[in-house]
């Protein structure tokens, strides 16, 4: 296979330590990462490099785990193992720590911001799941905790459109959320994977979702609305992908332009997928379309497409390096 | 660490120490490429002290050679390692404490897993997971008091 995953950086950003994750901005012209070191760093173009733009420290006490940006750009919020989430706000070109949310019982694993931008979602390794609100006053106000995993939390993502929140957790499962009656409640869980669910991925409609997992696969679900055509809809697995990764898959991201599916594995290695537009959308083929196997030094952690240049990956590792690929379509 | 009467397994068998290990002259040119060896991780781990006796895992046969698994051109490390008593509570502190060694020891590039040998214990699924999931223990080691009690376990003693 010709290698379609191009290297064009290669940064240390968090030396002597992991990066555990990279998020663009919404605009995609700056990527923020965190990781061991406690630290995020904002970096950003200048001409054919990237640079560290300014350097948030002192929020937190322990590891930074992930990292998210609001839909407007203006801020952004850290998860870290200390149990807190900071909201950070862009300030010509530095950013401030607005507030800091705390409730947690232990380790914040991630952070997501709703479409709306209204409403933020934390999850733990205390199981639960928080939704929070915040007002055009900048105040952040917890509105449910949701108690359905039996285990650590370890990602929580929005629907790219609607206020739908799904979760993935140490207990195999994945659950997924909507407000009812002011409050939110697991309406789907979603069994299949036979070890950790590490990351999820919503398609650009929002009607697929992409698992990937400690038992080495990734799963795509779909939602099919009730036979009856009320109450819930049920997600089912409509493809399973086996045998490509050699570890755990830490990561996985679907690029809402292009449509290529990412991963990130313990196993060193990035992989693209691509699906064959021919296929029946309930039975989907997915091919690997590239792969780089010495992506980084130790463990991948993290994989995320630009969300405006079709086809920039960005991704993190335990070496404590990221780097951005350009991913080519062969003919 | 000392529990008094609260020992666990307060009487372990205790098992003969293999010998020092022979170098042999590719070992000793320095420029003859020296892939690790499970007799070299062996070496790493079987000091390691037992946190509830004053022996080494070793001594109580927890780690033993046959249960190391190198791969050195594949950059990984496999132990297993079996608990004195199948309700051994100390199960996840005893594998913490291998896989900390190892870290420590092993160039970056080793894939570390530590496992417990298959029916050795009675959670042997929840503490195989436990040990495998590297954000757990990142954040485990971020924890001082649980740190300091792995390198208690990983200071060799004087005896």
């Amino acid at each position: 296979m010709k290698q379609a995953l191009t290297l064009l950086h290669r940064l240390s950003a968090h030396p002597d330590s992991r990066c555990w994750y990279v998020s663009w901005n919404p605009s995609g012209t700056l990527l923020a990462s965190c990781g061991g070191d406690k630290a995020i760093r904002i970096w950003g173009r200048e001409g054919d490099s990237w640079i560290c733009k300014t350097v948030l420290q002192d929020g937190h006490q322990r590891t930074v785990r992930k990292v998210a940006w609001s839909p407007c750009g203006n801020y952004l919020a850290s998860a870290s193992f200390d149990a807190t989430t900071c909201i950070w706000k862009k300030k010509d070109n530095d950013f401030e720590s607005l507030t800091v949310l705390e409730g947690h019982e232990n380790e914040v694993k991630c952070v997501a911001w709703a479409p709306s931008g209204n409403l933020l979602a934390t999850c733990s390794r205390d199981k639960s799941v928080w939704v929070w609100e915040v007002d055009e006053e900048d105040e952040y106000e917890c509105v449910t905790v949701v108690n359905s995993h039996t285990q650590d939390v370890k990602h929580v993502v929005w629907h790219p459109t609607e206020e739908l929140l799904a979760s993935a957790s140490y207990d195999n499962n994945i659950c997924i959320y909507r407000e009812e009656d002011d409050d939110w409640e697991c309406r789907a869980t979603l069994q299949g994977h036979t070890a950790t669910v590490w990351g999820l991925a919503f398609d650009r409609t929002g009607q697929r979702l992409a698992s990937s997992s400690d038992d080495r696969t990734v799963k795509i679900w779909k939602e099919f609305p009730n036979e009856a055509g009320q109450g819930d809809s049920s997600w089912k697995c409509i493809c399973t992908l086996s045998g490509y990764h050699g570890r755990t898959v830490y990561d996985i991201a679907w690029c809402r332009l292009t449509g290529a599916l990412a991963t990130a594995s313990g196993d060193d290695a990035v992989r693209v997928f691509k699906e064959d537009e021919s296929a029946d959308p309930d039975q989907p083929v997915f091919s690997l379309a590239a792969q780089v196997t010495k992506a980084h030094d130790q463990d991948v952690n993290c994989v995320a497409w630009n969300p405006k240049e079709a086809g920039l990956l960005a991704t993190c590792s335990d070496d404590g390096d990221f780097a951005i690929w350009r991913f080519q379509e062969e003919e | 660490m000392s529990a008094g009467s609260r020992l666990e397994n307060a009487n372990p068998t205790i098992f003969q120490r293999s010998g020092e290990r022979l170098l042999t002259a590719t070992e000793e040119d320095e420029d003859a490429h020296d892939p690790i060896d499970d007799r070299e991780i062996f070496d790493l781990i079987r000091s390691i002290n037992d946190p509830e006796h004053p022996l080494s895992l070793e001594d109580l046969n927890v780690v033993e050679q046959v249960r190391v698994k190198v791969d050195d051109a594949e950059s990984s490390v496999g132990v297993e390692f079996t608990p004195t008593i199948p309700h051994c509570s100390m199960a996840t502190l005893i594998g913490l404490s291998i896989k900390v060694k190892l870290l420590r020891s092993l160039p970056d590039r080793f894939k570390i897993d530590v496992q417990i040998t298959p029916g050795s214990h009675a959670s042997e699924e929840a503490v195989n997971k436990q040990l495998a999931d590297k954000e757990r223990v990142a954040a485990a080691l971020e924890n001082s008091s649980l740190l300091e009690v792995v390198n208690q376990c990983l200071t060799s003693r004087s005896m």
